[in-house]
């Protein structure tokens, strides 16, 4: 097998492990990088995030804002002392893709400009239009090639991780166009491989998502943590799933009912008021606007008819103009998609899976418990998105962790060597024999979308919006069952060229392996927060038994082992969460309670 | 957006290397909704009538740049292509004109992966700023001169779309040009002379036969053939400013 011998390996190159690559060739140029992509580094799923990145700007704006407005929309399972770093951070983050060339959009004076987002505060999304991840992948992917020690392997798909001595070496790669393996040798691994929103079938995901970097970590004994909280973004287009950003009503968009009626004022998120106001109603947090819509629909109120169940989001009163500038992707989503104009029309929308708040467990220099592994972005668990996400955190995660995980992986590299290349080499042919297995497999009789249809069905009815101990039990059934038969799986396509047939038979397995994780620590998690909402006598959040991370550990065929891990609280107890009226009060009482603690 | 199960006829070109001695057709019959992607047919040919065809996909929205074929001999996306506008004839995929076939519908993007590097794709700034001194001020005016470039999504319809790449592979062709003048036209950027060497050579600006079937298949509106017309005339100036300025022109 050829071997490609690097100092620093990255698996995955969008955001992430685009900004990590760069890390690493500005720590020190001597250091040889290896970026790993199975796809060419624009197509990565960075690409499709539209709405914005935040980060501290304005004024009136303060770091202590953006950490509660972060700590509270994750309900308090985030990692706080890892939330100070980043809110720290993201400003100047911010500044270097605008001196990379980002596109960002301006203000008349030539400074940045910021919108709303929901659950935000004060105004801090940064955005270059609504392609605002579609600007920083470009932007980066292109600064990129102006570093002559990172070398690209486009279109390799990694299968393993090579781990000797107790520590990761590297990895094995699939050279698509060929279908010939080699190693990658390194003295550091960075995992940048997304999320796995293709667990599911509803979702705004691209077919890429598919988890790899999490089921690679997972299977060396690396554990998932948070797997259960899986984020429903309120509006996605129906039966694609494809996004309409949240920037849709940071810009002032309405959701309706079939009366017409905003309905989120019943949700606690109310009242209405004319204008957009943060942290009001449509600018609430994406967990409560997606149980809002499930509770409408339980009602009769949703919009039935050859969309499905929808509710209506009105940008109408926007104007051509100004949704033209603002936000010309959605345009043309809904013009193109739905034949809707959106200056005129309501656009259907219901809620969609969209993002894993979970990940590979890290710490906040997003450095894995095995040696010499990192991770960032979406497949990680750094921990700053808790039980929720709040949109336009995950753009910014992306560099402002990449920043360190190539700091830390560069840092790594240089103190170390590779210790047994021979073991190693031997490690990665029986890689490769795993790996070709696969595809020759002489009595295999199962199919491929079969059970890819099967997974994301019983995913979407146990590990919903809302869910009940017995659902989320058949799923773990369904998932354990799934499990047994992807062993039989049969692969048609033998060739060695663009074999895509065998990736997505790969991929199937990723999938698998971290839908357990999610259904597995879901049943096991007996209170609802953020994104884990029950209806089984478990409505409530329990500080006392689950103010903990899930930690997922591989057990092989069997299911995975669940423990629990600390939250790290610095200087935020867990209070009540609450938005609209309710949260200004709630502000009020914290504040007072401090000033009379004080 | 009718939900009646409809029956169309996909041919797809087929190519695999390794048992065919040249590219043939093969004919898939689709069931089909009227809000399926010429994408979703092929994805649907993938799971359950034959999991040999193969071909490049992820976003579905018409931003990742994977999905681009010649649908009825025209360079397009098919994730924003659909079936209804194809029944009740047939349509016809294969893969992107001018490009060589690697598999099927997948080509050969090497090409198109070296011109990107080779045309320094990034800011040189005019004048270095330290990140402690913020951003560089820039009006929503002078964003405006580049933006349009900018969303280039490397989709490759361009290339299957100009009969000069056509006919010369050499020629730097429109969208890797159009990335040029983006650079070029940013307020941030003093690297117009270090590209222009690229620019003005014979196979940049003025390579192109103003023939504009580029611009025309663009599925994001970034109008290379725009871009490009704007350098010629840039270059022509430089050309005769080089005889009156002592040190020639670029300053």
């Amino acid at each position: 097998m050829e071997v490609y011998k690097a100092d620093v390996a990255i698996i995955g190159a969008g955001g992430g492990g685009l900004r990590a690559a760069i890390a690493v060739a500005e720590a020190d140029p001597t250091l040889k990088i290896a970026l790993i992509s199975k796809v060419y580094p624009m197509r990565s799923h960075t690409v499709a995030a539209e709405g914005g990145a935040a980060a501290v700007t304005r004024p009136d704006d303060t770091l202590d804002h953006h950490f509660n407005d972060t700590v509270g929309g994750g309900d308090w399972l985030c990692e706080q002392d890892v939330v100070e770093y980043f809110v720290a951070h993201a400003h100047e983050e911010m500044v270097q893709m605008e001196h990379w060339g980002c596109p960002w959009s301006r203000k008349e004076d030539g400074h940045a400009n910021v919108r709303a987002f929901g659950g935000m505060k004060i105004e801090r999304t940064w955005f270059a239009a609504d392609k605002t991840g579609f600007h920083m992948l470009h932007t980066l992917f292109q600064t990129s090639i102006k570093y002559p020690s990172i070398k690209r392997f486009d279109e390799h798909f990694c299968v393993d991780l090579v781990v000797e001595d107790g520590r990761v070496q590297g990895a094995v790669v699939i050279e698509i166009a060929t279908g010939e393996f080699r190693l990658i040798q390194a003295k550091s691994v960075i995992i940048a491989t997304g999320g796995a929103g293709r667990v599911f079938r509803e979702n705004t995901n691209g077919g890429i998502v598919t988890g790899d970097g999490m089921a690679l970590a997972y299977r060396h004994g690396v554990p998932l943590r948070d797997m259960e909280f899986v984020q429903y973004h309120p509006t996605c287009m129906p039966r694609t799933g494809l996004l309409f950003t949240e920037a849709c009503r940071g810009e002032g968009g309405l959701l309706l009912n079939k009366d017409g009626y905003r309905y989120l004022q019943d949700y606690g998120l109310g009242p209405p008021e004319d204008k957009p106001r943060n942290k009001f109603m449509e600018l609430g947090p994406r967990d409560r606007l997606s149980q809002a819509f499930w509770h409408e629909q339980q009602k009769g109120r949703t919009i039935e008819g050859k969309f499905g169940s929808v509710v209506n989001l009105d940008l109408r009163h926007l104007g051509e103009a100004y949704l033209r500038e603002r936000l010309p992707q959605i345009y043309e989503l809904a013009e193109e998609f739905m034949g809707i104009d959106p200056a005129h029309e309501c656009i259907p929308v219901l809620p969609g899976v969209h993002y894993t708040m979970g990940g590979i467990l890290a710490d906040g220099k997003t450095a894995s418990g095995l040696p010499g592994l990192y991770s960032v972005g979406e497949c990680s668990s750094v921990g700053i998105h808790g039980a929720n996400r709040l949109g336009s955190n995950s753009l910014t995660e992306l560099i402002v962790f990449g920043k360190v995980a190539g700091d830390e992986a560069a840092k790594f590299a240089k103190a170390t060597s590779i210790s047994n290349p021979g073991a190693i080499e031997k490690q990665a042919d029986a890689i490769q024999a795993r790996a070709l297995g696969i595809v020759n497999k002489a009595d295999g009789t199962e199919r491929i979308a079969v059970l890819r249809t099967e997974m994301a069905k019983s995913m979407e009815s146990g590990c919903g919006i809302y869910r009940m101990g017995t659902t989320m039990q058949d799923t773990c059934n369904k998932i354990d069952e799934l499990r047994q038969r992807y062993k039989k799986l049969r692969v048609d396509d033998k060739s060695k060229v663009y074999n895509t047939d065998w990736l997505l038979a790969i991929e199937l397995g990723y999938l698998l392996d971290v839908a357990q994780t999610m259904v597995y620590s879901a049943i096991n998690r007996k209170e609802s927060r953020g994104s884990h909402q029950r209806l089984d006598g478990f409505e409530q959040r329990d500080d006392a038994n689950f103010l903990k991370h899930s930690l997922a550990y591989y057990n092989g065929d069997g299911a995975p082992r669940i423990e629990y891990g600390e939250v790290k609280i610095t200087k935020s107890k867990p209070g009540t969460r609450a938005y609209g009226a309710a949260g200004v009060k709630a502000d009020e009482d914290r504040k007072k309670q401090g000033a009379a603690n004080g | 957006m009718a939900d009646t199960e409809k029956i169309i006829e996909i041919e797809v070109l087929r190519y695999r290397p390794e048992q065919d001695k040249e590219p043939v057709w093969q004919t898939y019959k689709v069931p089909f909704t009227d809000d399926m992607s010429v994408l979703q047919g092929v994805q649907y040919i993938k799971d359950y009538l034959d999991e040999t065809v193969s071909f490049r996909w992820s976003c579905r929205m018409a931003i990742c740049g994977s999905c681009g074929m010649m649908i009825d001999d025209k360079p397009k996306l098919s994730c924003k292509t659909f079936l209804r506008d194809y029944y009740p004839g047939k349509l016809r995929v294969e893969a992107l004109k001018h490009l060589p076939i690697e598999r099927d519908l997948i080509v050969d993007a090497t090409d198109f992966m070296k011109k990107l590097e080779s045309i320094k794709p990034y800011i040189i700034p005019k004048e270095e700023r330290t990140l402690a001194q913020g951003e560089y001020l820039q009006t929503p005016q002078q964003r405006d001169m580049y933006e349009q470039f900018s969303s280039c999504i490397n989709c490759m319809l361009c290339y299957a779309a100009c009969p000069q790449y056509g006919l010369n592979p050499k020629f730097t062709g429109p969208g890797i040009l159009a990335l040029m003048h983006r650079y070029n036209a940013d307020s941030r950027d003093g690297g117009q002379a270090e590209r222009n060497e690229l620019g003005y050579a014979d196979e940049g600006y003025w390579g192109c036969t103003a023939v504009g079937y580029c611009s025309e298949v663009c599925p994001k509106g970034v109008d290379p053939a725009n871009a490009i017309n704007q350098n010629k005339m840039n270059s022509a100036i430089n050309y005769f400013t080089r005889f009156i300025t002592p040190g020639g022109a670029d300053k």
